[in-house]
């Protein structure tokens, strides 16, 4: 019965490979399929020549090794790498002339006194302004006592957000109770705990301190539980069917799978941390609390001077884009290319 | 002929006793609350032999994917018992699975470490495995760098860095296009002959069943029964064009079209 077939040269023992490998006598139905893999990979030229005199051959069951290796090569998809220089200067260009277009249109405004010029002043003017405080010294200062506060209290949101938002993600009880909330608070401008945080911690850093974390913790906590919330259920199947269940399940599967939507509540984070501080800063200013960049707005407001409260409006927002452009981006960047999705256009 | 087609009582199996990669004994499954249940799989009994490669063939609702779900221990028969001796068995599944986070070479680590590899040994026992599915070069590739084919090949990597005697698989070639199935079919026999490992393969292609198998178990839908075995005596390297898969083919089909027809005379 089987004895035509076991004679054709055999794909299992391919020529050129590991020769040490014949199969087990057990796994294959009879010994005679087993003798002429052997054969296949001891002396290719010979399995094939034998048998092709009586029966067809089997030339790509012959080279299974050549025909995968070909597939792999037509599958391979070549990526181009753009020169960096040029890829630099076509991302800057558009914001650029964005940004020219509208110191243009300010000019403009400013030249045919749309305000009168106390009221609007020109670019020139704010810039003149942010140059004195620079010569001053006291504008890194402003700068410094802000994002030192900043970065303070966006570590301690991180710290306290994540642990928040994995109970939440992880304990069903815990969600049910507090998830709406935790995600409600986001819409909760954070303003609006600076007069609470007053009242309970006077004019002290501990207000302005307070005032961040009620900003960012939450959105970071969220961030982490729509991580957690779009990992595919495969990727949690596939690493219990490997062994990662428990504390080993979260560190190898959970919290990598998770990364993408984390990074989106961390920057997320950041833009209210930042937010928040400023908002804090405007309102809580003490002569022993050390001058950031929402006390410097409040001064100029005080002062009625235009180019000083424009000159700090740009500052904040400039840290605040500064701090998104080089330390989230890419970072961001990173993860979702090394996971293929990041789109090239 | 070069086959011969031997048919079994579907109970036949539950009696005997001796070695075996997996026993599935007398095994039923239900979902849903009390009053409103439905029975999946009932009554269910396959030994798969140490080094046997067996398919599982049905149409859509005889609970094949259910059925691997309990042998892998990922949920527990409503009746009856499941042995697996040589422990935990790797599953594959229609989708690579594999980590985008890792590479290629990480994903293998991963599943090594989990096992309890010493860390030195994991990088060239990853080698080894990804050289076994002939992808020697892919240790540093991303999962979205690989062909669909190769990701398959690196999940078939990642499930032998198991080391477990017992390899389920659901339908795990499915979404490939024709050529790289054929290729690995191929691909898949020849390491099935180089390891000593035990297959439970689930599809519902009945060429691929009858390419791969040496038994191929017939399950009837709604709920899941053993309808019919087939012992598959083609000798290996099969083509799936063979003239004796064809017949094969031929002859199961027209069994599962007879099931598939119960269904609906209502």
């Amino acid at each position: 019965m089987a004895s035509t077939e076991t004679t054709t040269p055999s794909a299992a023992g391919t020529p050129g490979d590991d020769p040490a490998g014949p199969p087990d006598g057990a796994s294959t139905g009879g010994a005679s399929t087993g003798a002429s893999t052997d054969r296949g990979g001891a002396a290719a030229p010979e399995a094939a020549g034998g048998p092709a005199a009586g029966r067809e051959p089997r030339p790509a069951g012959g080279d299974l090794a050549g025909l995968e290796a070909g597939l792999d090569a037509l599958d391979a998809t070549v990526v181009a790498r753009q020169p960096w220089l040029r890829t630099t200067l076509s991302k800057l260009f558009p914001p650029v002339i964005a940004i020219v277009i509208v110191l243009a249109l300010w000019q403009l405004a400013y030249h045919f006194q749309v305000k009168p010029h106390y009221l609007l002043p020109s670019p020139l003017d704010v810039f003149r302004s942010l140059q004195q405080k620079w010569f001053e010294g006291t504008l890194l200062g402003f700068v410094w006592t802000s994002v030192s506060r900043g970065a303070l209290g966006f570590v301690a949101s991180v710290v306290l957000g994540t642990v928040l938002g994995l109970i939440v993600a992880r304990i069903k009880p815990v969600r049910a109770a507090i998830g709406p909330i935790l995600s409600g608070l986001q819409s909760l401008p954070s303003v609006a705990w600076v007069p609470a945080a007053i009242i309970w911690f006077g004019l002290s850093d501990a207000t302005i301190y307070a005032v961040v974390l009620l900003g960012a913790v939450p959105s970071i906590a969220n961030g982490l539980v729509s991580g957690v919330d779009q990992i595919s259920p495969l990727y949690l199947r596939a690493g219990r069917t490997i062994g990662a269940t428990g504390l080993a399940g979260v560190r190898h599967v959970l919290l990598p799978a998770a990364l993408p939507g984390y990074l989106a509540g961390l920057k997320q984070g950041w833009a209210f941390s930042w937010r928040s501080l400023m908002a804090a800063e405007l309102i809580v200013s003490a002569p022993d609390l050390g001058t950031g960049l929402g006390q410097m707005l409040e001064q100029g407001r005080e002062l009625q001077d235009m180019s000083w409260v424009l000159s700090a409006i740009l500052l904040i927002l400039i840290v605040g884009i500064g701090i998104e452009l080089l330390i989230f981006a890419p970072i961001e960047r990173r993860v979702l290319r090394s996971r293929g999705l990041l789109v090239k256009n | 002929m070069t086959t011969s087609t031997l048919t079994k009582p579907a109970a036949a199996d539950a009696g005997t006793t001796g070695p075996h990669a997996a026993r599935i004994h007398h095994v039923s499954k239900s979902f849903g609350r009390p009053g409103a249940r439905q029975q999946v799989l009932d009554d269910i009994s396959i030994d798969v032999a140490p080094g046997e490669f067996v398919c599982l063939l049905g149409a859509s609702g005889c609970g094949k994917s259910t059925l691997l779900n309990l042998v892998a221990g990922l949920d527990e028969p409503s009746d009856g018992t499941i042995e697996t001796p040589g422990g935990r068995p790797a599953l594959m599944f229609q989708e690579h699975a594999l980590f985008p986070w890792l590479t290629a070479g990480r994903n293998i680590e991963l599943a090594l470490r989990l096992r309890g590899v010493p860390r030195a040994e994991r990088r060239p026992e990853a080698e080894r495995l990804l050289e076994l599915v002939r992808l020697k070069g892919a240790y540093g590739k991303r999962v979205h760098e690989l062909s669909g084919g190769m990701r398959q090949r690196v999940a078939m990597a990642r499930a032998l860095a198991q080391d477990s005697q017992l390899l389920l698989m659901d339908e795990p070639f499915a979404a490939l296009d024709a050529i790289t199935r054929d290729v690995l079919h191929d691909e898949l026999t020849r390491i099935w002959q180089e390891t000593n490992l035990s297959v439970l393969f689930v599809t519902h292609n009945v060429r691929e069943a009858v390419r791969l198998a040496e038994r191929v178990v017939l399950l009837s839908s709604r709920p899941g029964r053993v309808a019919r075995e087939w012992q598959v005596d083609i000798p290996q390297p099969r083509r799936i064009e063979d003239a004796a898969v064809a017949d094969l083919s031929i002859e199961i089909t027209e069994q599962l079209r007879g099931e598939i027809r119960r269904h609906g005379q209502h």
